[in-house]
Parts: structure tokens; C-alpha cells; sequence
């Protein structure tokens, strides 16, 4: 494949004191060429920026750009710029990047994007210095470029000389871009595809400090806020008399409806929190999870002013159905319970601002910054920390504003840290979600469908081009949003973390109801889809590939005794899942013991770390599907710690195969989408097993689950 | 405050600490080993989890004034060179997602093998039910206990 660009505004050289090169590239202009791939959901469609530089003795530096949450983009992505360059993975280090608007752009982790937007762009960035090096060896040789191979950093000639790239970095700077690069063929890849070990793993489990919290700076103090207890309530009046008596605790500093305390530890600025005696009055009105409930039951029994789609007539086709299936599925607020808390480092002065840490939108929290304090954003630089989680929770920056403004107020550099208390009761959550289906039965055929959404502090509960958008000629979505005081975020997968769960579940028993096998069920709904000729978000033939692919590895319709297997399926940030989940019975109560995963996520850059993403996806999803228990009364938040809000132990883990589809197309994300099929996988296996349908997440309030209690 | 003489990774050293101020933070903040992580400040999650005279720990809920005379060691101290069984396990298991529960994890775990040098599936699941890993890494987590244990 060859690619072509424009040079000018692509690529920029520069010589480093030492005699290396440092290859810049400005991503944004590459991007332009055309990006791969239709529109993402998350963002627009921006590029990424990277880093290649070669020092003398051939070692590649290469610099991640990306904010790494876990997803390994920060050993991926460069794999992909190694690959290209063809250079030995052995002799590439990888740095993480500052933020860097100048050079780079899209340093983001969200939206499971950061290898299908970049994918392009770090090959060329590869191939492009790859393509100079051997020009400048060539040049030196006073052969044809044509006539030279290259092979792990070292250039031949027909002739048998050989050079090293250490050996011509110099030259090749001097060199003009090279109008045309070629890509290799994905079948003459060798690094990516195989698996390639995390390279923050040696620092991680010898804790080195790696993570926005590790940060300690000169005169820096540590600071903790005190919050309204409860949603809905504002700050009256408080007294910090007790708190300037802990040893340790140097002041406090009031902003809008919170309190900070600054001190000389975590330890002295936590128990100053605790000693703050504060009055809370009444801003708006607290609300409980009854109120939420019977606002969101009522959505689901009222028309939309206007259907996100509308397919056919759905009215005729359920006036005239032999038989009706409706049911309402329920989920909860979720707290992302990231295990590190949200915190941040921030030092504000007159003319400009120092910002580190965890974050996975550091432009967007400059922006913010900048904002927030009349300054240039060029006035503020952002170094990007190793996050502990994300899952959403870190694309919010109400930690980031906190910390620069009580920077600013107290003029100190500080470290703000929520503790576990701060982010399970006054941060954000998954918005909790509600889903009414119902489908029109005719002559064993479903001949309409119609899903009414709602939930908390969102435009739209639904994805009404996806399957099975096109597979029934009748065919209504509606969504409705509930107004809530209760701060929410995006939570990993947003929105399809119970959607998927609620349709999956859903589709089961429709199947039941047709007395037809629920994989041959969803095959001929995707079958139908492809015949319809309707416009839809999805590819029938990968949906059928992964469905097919699962049920074979699962033997589905043949498990072994004793065992009870249920069929999810689902398409999500652009990656193709299908699910088999195996529950056997102890004690006649269910026990999650395996999942059987497949997915078709194009081009498998790293299959160790893809395994262990989609890995943690799947038993990501069954704990929470199971476990995830979490309400609001009057405001208050029904769990402050991991004693009162569950979460999934290693006793509780199933085992988890994951199978690749293989494939030659470009790569698609996997932080999310393994995620949301399992619930129902897991509640239609609960179902063969028990004949117990579930409706509502946690599953442990629905019915008894075997397994460790807490 | 008072002064607190410690023995963390066989070195010496005084602290001036409040006596309620826990273990963790007393690493973290005072003495700059920042391995043993924060993550409950109530024993449930195991982030936190040192060796308390060669026993697992858990920091956030040890105060400074309990741990006088007794021998500590962090994730930073288990093994001279970062080559513990457990250390080169969990890099040939490649373990880490975001890595942030790891060194919590890793010491609980040398506790356990300590203890219980031929653990059973059982028994690992039950040692390692107070770590929580919120990417959910615990296949390979229990995958690289056994490579450790049978080596």
C-alpha cells in the first residue's frame, strides 16, 4: 500500500545536540488526508501526535502521546510506529508524552479510540522515517533506494553492505521528505500481532511512583475537601476551630460550596476534613431513588415528542399482533470506584500554572484551567501520570478545577486527593437507566419493535441505529431524560453497559416466547436486517461471525452436565462481541463459571494485552451486572467505602475465554465493548439454570447467588 | 508530635508523627515510598497491604505507634534487585492493566507463599479475596501465584 501526503505540513526534522534526530510529526495535517473509518462516537475525528527519535546508536525512543488508564496503548501504540520503522522492539523506549498541542493532538483515552483513530497515522509516522533512512543509505552507497532492504534497524545493499540506522540518522535529517511511503503488508508484520509485554510492568511491581498521586513538588501541600453531604444541599456556614488544631494542618480555603483544607500530610488534611463543622442549607431539592424511579416507570409509558427512529408502522403491527411481549428493565447509579481517587497536582502562580496528573482529556482540562483563571493556555503546562482507572470517571474535571482553584486561592502548590468517602458519595456516577421493550408477535414472526429509554442527565438512553435496527419493518425508539441533581459521567461503555443488557436479556425470551434457539433467533434477525435494505450502524456478516465463532468454541446446545449456558451478543464502539456465559448450581444457587467471548476487532496489535482488556471487560461487567448495588436517599448516597458497596473479589472471577476473529482490517478499540454483552449472557445462563428471569442489576438483590459473601 | 523510630526495608528511620497517623501515610508522605498505594483507608481493598514482621498488613488502618520495633517492608524492599518469584511472575504473566492494586496485590500474595508455599486454587482465592483489582485481572493474577509457587 502506498500512502502519499502532504510533506510540507506533515513531517519536521530536527537535529539533536548528541548527533540523533528527533522526527516530528504534525498528525493533524496527516489526518486530513483521510482518517480510516466512519464517524467516532466520542470526540470528532481528530488525529494523534508522536515522537520517533534515534540516537546514534540505533535506539528508538518513541513517545506515547496517549494518557494510558490500563488499556496499554502506551506499549501499543508504538508497536505500531516499531512496526513501521522495522526496528527490533528490543532496542525501543518508550517515554510518555506531555500534553503537547504544538506537536500533537488527540491525547485523549476515551471511547475505546485510541488504535482506530491513530492506526494510520502511526504507521506513516513509522514508514515515513523508515523510507528516509534508507534514502540517506542509498544516497551514501550510490545505489537506488529500490535496491536496499531493511530489516530491524539495519539497511542492506545488493552489494552485501550493510548500515546501521544509528550509523545514517544523522544524514537522513538532511534529507527531504519523501513524497510516497509504503505500508508494509499486514502478513509481513512482526511485531504487531505478537504478543508484546507491558513496558510500565518492571516499574509497576516494584512501585515506583508512576501515578497522578505518587507526585510530591517542593513546598507542595497536600490538600482535602470537605463537600455537601448530600446532593442538592449548598454550603451556610462552617468552623474550622477544631481543624486548625490538628497538628499539621496549615489552613483552610472556602470555594463555592466546599472547603478545603491544606496541611503538611494526607493523614493531617483528612483529619481536618473530619473536624470541619460544617451547616448545610437546602439549593435544590434532595432526591432518593423512589423519586427517580417512579419518574423514570412513568417515561416509559409516555410517547417522545419526537422518536429517535421510526421504522414502518408500529401502531397497525401491534394492533393486529397474535401476541405481545413487554418488559422493563432497571439499572442503578454506579460510582466508577477507579482504585486510585480522583487527585491532582497544581501549582498556580502569577504568570502561568504547573498541572500534573491523572486525567484522560489533558487538553480539555487546560482549556478549563486556562478558563477558570483569565490565563493563555499556553501559560500552563500538563504533565499526563499513569491513571489508576479511568472508566469515564477521569474524562470529567471537577478534581482538576478544584485543584487549580485552590491553588490559586491559597497561592501554594498543592496535591488535592479525594479520599475513598469523597468519591463514593460526592462524585459522579453511571446515570441509572430504565428500558421498556415490546414486541408484536404475528404467525411465529416478530413484526414490530418498540423500546421507550430513559435515565439521568442524557439526550438519548438508546442506540436506535444499531441491531436490530433493520431487522423488523416496525420499528420504534424513544428515549426520555430525567433532569437529576445527582452528578453523572460517562461510565466504561456509557449508556451500553445497561442497554445491552436490558435488549440481550430481552431478546431471550422473545426467543423462548418463538420457541426458536436463541443464536439461530439472532442470526435470522441479522439475516433479515441484510435483506432489508434499511439503513443501519452495524455489518451483519462480522455481527454473524462473532455470534457463530462464540457458539462454536461454547459448543452451544451442548454443554457439558450440569452446566447452563446463555447467548449475548453486541456491537459497541466499532468492536464485534458475542458472548456465551456457563453458570453451574451449588447448593441449587447459581455460580457464574465461565464466559466464552468472541470478537471482531479487526487487526489484533498486541494479543497479551488485547487478551487481558477484554479479559477484565467481561468480569468487569458480570460484577457489576451482579453485585453493583447503589442508591440515593434525600441526597445522600446509600454507601461511603468498599464495605457497603461490593465489588467483584478474585473468588467470584470466572474464567474467561477470549477467541479473535481474524482479520486483516484495521484495528478497532477494546476497553469497552467485551462489557456490555455479559450481563445478559450471565442472566440468560441464571435463566437455563433456574428458570428465574432477571430484570433489574444487581442480580444479588433479584435472587440468591452463590458464591463469597463479604 | 511525637518521634517514631521505624525499620522500613532493613534502613532506619525517625519519624515526627501524630500516633493515630497510619503506616501508609507515613510511607507515602514522610518517607517517599510511594509503592504501597491508597485505596479504602478501611482494609477493603488490600491496596495498601506491607509486611508487618513478615506478615500482610494492611497499612491504611496501622498506625504509626503500633508498628514501633517491628520489622516493615514495602513493595519497594521486597527483593533487592526487583526479582522477587512473584515480581518476575506477574511481568511473565504480563498482570498489570492500570497496575495501580499490583504492589498490593504482589505482597499479599509473598505473605501467602510465605505461609503457604503450595497453595491450592482454593487457597489462593481465599488468601487474595481482600484485593480488589477494579480492571478485574484476577485469572492472571492466580495464574502468576502458581508460576511462583512452583518454581
Amino acid at each position: 500500500m502506498k500512502t502519499s501526503y502532504n510533506r510540507r505540513s506533515f513531517f519536521k526534522v530536527t537535529a539533536l545536540a548528541g548527533g540523533g534526530v528527533l522526527l516530528g510529526f504534525n498528525w493533524l495535517a496527516a489526518q486530513s488526508m483521510g482518517a480510516p473509518g466512519s464517524k467516532a462516537r466520542l470526540g470528532e475525528m481528530t488525529a494523534l501526535n508522536g515522537f520517533i527519535q534515534i540516537d546514534v546508536t540505533g535506539l528508538v525512543t518513541i513517545m506515547s502521546p496517549n494518557p494510558e488508564i490500563g488499556q496499554n496503548v502506551k506499549t501499543s501504540m508504538p508497536m505500531i510506529v516499531a512496526e513501521e520503522l522495522d526496528v527490533a522492539w528490543k532496542n525501543v523506549v518508550v517515554k510518555q508524552a506531555p500534553l503537547n498541542t504544538q506537536v500533537f493532538t488527540r491525547q485523549v483515552a476515551g471511547g475505546s479510540q485510541s488504535l482506530r483513530q491513530s492506526w494510520k497515522t502511526l504507521r506513516l509516522a513509522g514508514a515515513t522515517a523508515r523510507q528516509m533512512l534508507i534514502n540517506a543509505a542509498a544516497q551514501k552507497w550510490q545505489v537506488a533506494p529500490a535496491e536496499c532492504t531493511v530489516s530491524e534497524g539495519i539497511i542492506r545493499n545488493a552489494k552485501g553492505q550493510q548500515m546501521t540506522y544509528g550509523e545514517i540518522v544523522g544524514d537522513a535529517a538532511k534529507l527531504e521528505v519523501p513524497k510516497e511511503v509504503q505500508l508494509k503488508a499486514p502478513k509481513d508484520f512482526k511485531i504487531i500481532g505478537k504478543d508484546t509485554k507491558n513496558v510500565d510492568t518492571g516499574d509497576i511491581v516494584r512501585g515506583k511512583p508512576l501515578y497522578g498521586i505518587d507526585v510530591k513538588k517542593p513546598g507542595m501541600l497536600y490538600a482535602v475537601v470537605l463537600r455537601p453531604p448530600a446532593f442538592g444541599l449548598k454550603l451556610d456556614t462552617f468552623d474550622d476551630t477544631a481543624t486548625r488544631k490538628v497538628s499539621g494542618v496549615r489552613q483552610t480555603v472556602r470555594f463555592g460550596d466546599k472547603i478545603a483544607v491544606l496541611a503538611d500530610t494526607t493523614w493531617a488534611a483528612i483529619k481536618g476534613q473530619k473536624a470541619l463543622m460544617a451547616q448545610w442549607k437546602e439549593g435544590t431539592k434532595p432526591e432518593s431513588t423512589a423519586d427517580h424511579d417512579a419518574k423514570m416507570l412513568a417515561f416509559l409509558d409516555t410517547p417522545a415528542a419526537q422518536p429517535k427512529r421510526s421504522d414502518g408502522d408500529v401502531k397497525t403491527a401491534f394492533a393486529s399482533a397474535d401476541k405481545i411481549v413487554e418488559k422493563t428493565y432497571e439499572g442503578p447509579f454506579l460510582p466508577h470506584s477507579c482504585l486510585e481517587p480522583m487527585n491532582y497536582f497544581a501549582h498556580v502562580r502569577a504568570d502561568g500554572a504547573e498541572l500534573i496528573g491523572s486525567c484522560q482529556t489533558p487538553e480539555r482540562a487546560r482549556k478549563l484551567a486556562a478558563d477558570l483563571l483569565g490565563m493563555k493556555e499556553n501559560q500552563i503546562s500538563v504533565e499526563i501520570s499513569r491513571m489508576g482507572g479511568g472508566f469515564g470517571r477521569r474524562l470529567m474535571h471537577d478534581y482538576v478545577l478544584e485543584a487549580v482553584e485552590v491553588s490559586k486561592l491559597s497561592g501554594k502548590p498543592i496535591k488535592l486527593a479525594f479520599t475513598r468517602e469523597d468519591e463514593m458519595t460526592a462524585g459522579l456516577y453511571r446515570p441509572a437507566s430504565k428500558y421498556k421493550f415490546r414486541v408484536a408477535i404475528k404467525d411465529k414472526q416478530v413484526t414490530a419493535y418498540h423500546l421507550t429509554g430513559t435515565g439521568a442527565n442524557g439526550q438519548n438512553f438508546t442506540r436506535e441505529n444499531t441491531f436490530p435496527a433493520g431487522a423488523i419493518a416496525n420499528y420504534l425508539v424513544e428515549s426520555h431524560n430525567l433532569e437529576s441533581n445527582i452528578t453523572t459521567a460517562p461510565w466504561r461503555a456509557p449508556i451500553t453497559n445497561f442497554l445491552a443488557f436490558a435488549e440481550q436479556a430481552f431478546l431471550d425470551e422473545v426467543a423462548q416466547e418463538l420457541g426458536t434457539d436463541p443464536v439461530k433467533f439472532r442470526i435470522d434477525l441479522f439475516e433479515k436486517a441484510k435483506a432489508s435494505g434499511a439503513k443501519f450502524e452495524y455489518e451483519v456478516d462480522k455481527s454473524i461471525g462473532v455470534i457463530k465463532l462464540a457458539a462454536e468454541k461454547a459448543n452451544w446446545g451442548s454443554p457439558k452436565a450440569g452446566v447452563y449456558q446463555g447467548f449475548s451478543t453486541y456491537y459497541s464502539h466499532n468492536t464485534y462481541v458475542a458472548e456465551v456465559a456457563e453458570v453451574v448450581l451449588v447448593n441449587n444457587q447459581p455460580v457464574v463459571q465461565k464466559v466464552i467471548c468472541a470478537i471482531d476487532c479487526g487487526i489484533v496489535v498486541n494479543p497479551v494485552s488485547a487478551i487481558n482488556q477484554s479479559e477484565g471487560g467481561v468480569i468487569d461487567g458480570v460484577g457489576h451486572a451482579l453485585f453493583g448495588d447503589f442508591s440515593f436517599e434525600a441526597g445522600k448516597p446509600s454507601a461511603n467505602n468498599f464495605n457497603g458497596y461490593r465489588l467483584i473479589r478474585m473468588p467470584e472471577a470466572p474464567q474467561v475465554e477470549i477467541h479473535f476473529v481474524p482479520s486483516l482490517n484495521d484495528p478497532t478499540g477494546l476497553g469497552e465493548p467485551t462489557l456490555p454483552p455479559v450481563g445478559a449472557a450471565v442472566a440468560n445462563a441464571i435463566f437455563a439454570a433456574t428458570g428465574k428471569r432477571l430484570y433489574k442489576f444487581p442480580f444479588v438483590k433479584e435472587m440468591a447467588i452463590q458464591g463469597a459473601t463479604q | 508530635m511525637p518521634k517514631y523510630k521505624l525499620t522500613v526495608n532493613k534502613k532506619k528511620y525517625e519519624v515526627e508523627a501524630d500516633a493515630d497517623t497510619p503506616v501508609l501515610w507515613v510511607l507515602r508522605d514522610h518517607l517517599d515510598l510511594v509503592g504501597t498505594k491508597y485505596g479504602c483507608g478501611v482494609a477493603q481493598c488490600g491496596a495498601c497491604t506491607i509486611h508487618l514482621d513478615g506478615k500482610a498488613t494492611r497499612a491504611c488502618v496501622t498506625t504509626v505507634a503500633a508498628v514501633r520495633n517491628r520489622s516493615i517492608t514495602t513493595i519497594e524492599g521486597l527483593s533487592e534487585q526487583g526479582d522477587h518469584p512473584l515480581q518476575q511472575a506477574w511481568v511473565a504473566h504480563d498482570v498489570p492493566q492500570c497496575g495501580y492494586c499490583q504492589a498490593g496485590q504482589i505482597m499479599n500474595a509473598a505473605a501467602l507463599l510465605t505461609a503457604n508455599p503450595k497453595p491450592t486454587e482454593a487457597e489462593i482465592e481465599a488468601a487474595m479475596r481482600g484485593n480488589i483489582c477494579r480492571c478485574a485481572t484476577y485469572n492472571r493474577i492466580k495464574e502468576a501465584i502458581q508460576t511462583a509457587a512452583n518454581q
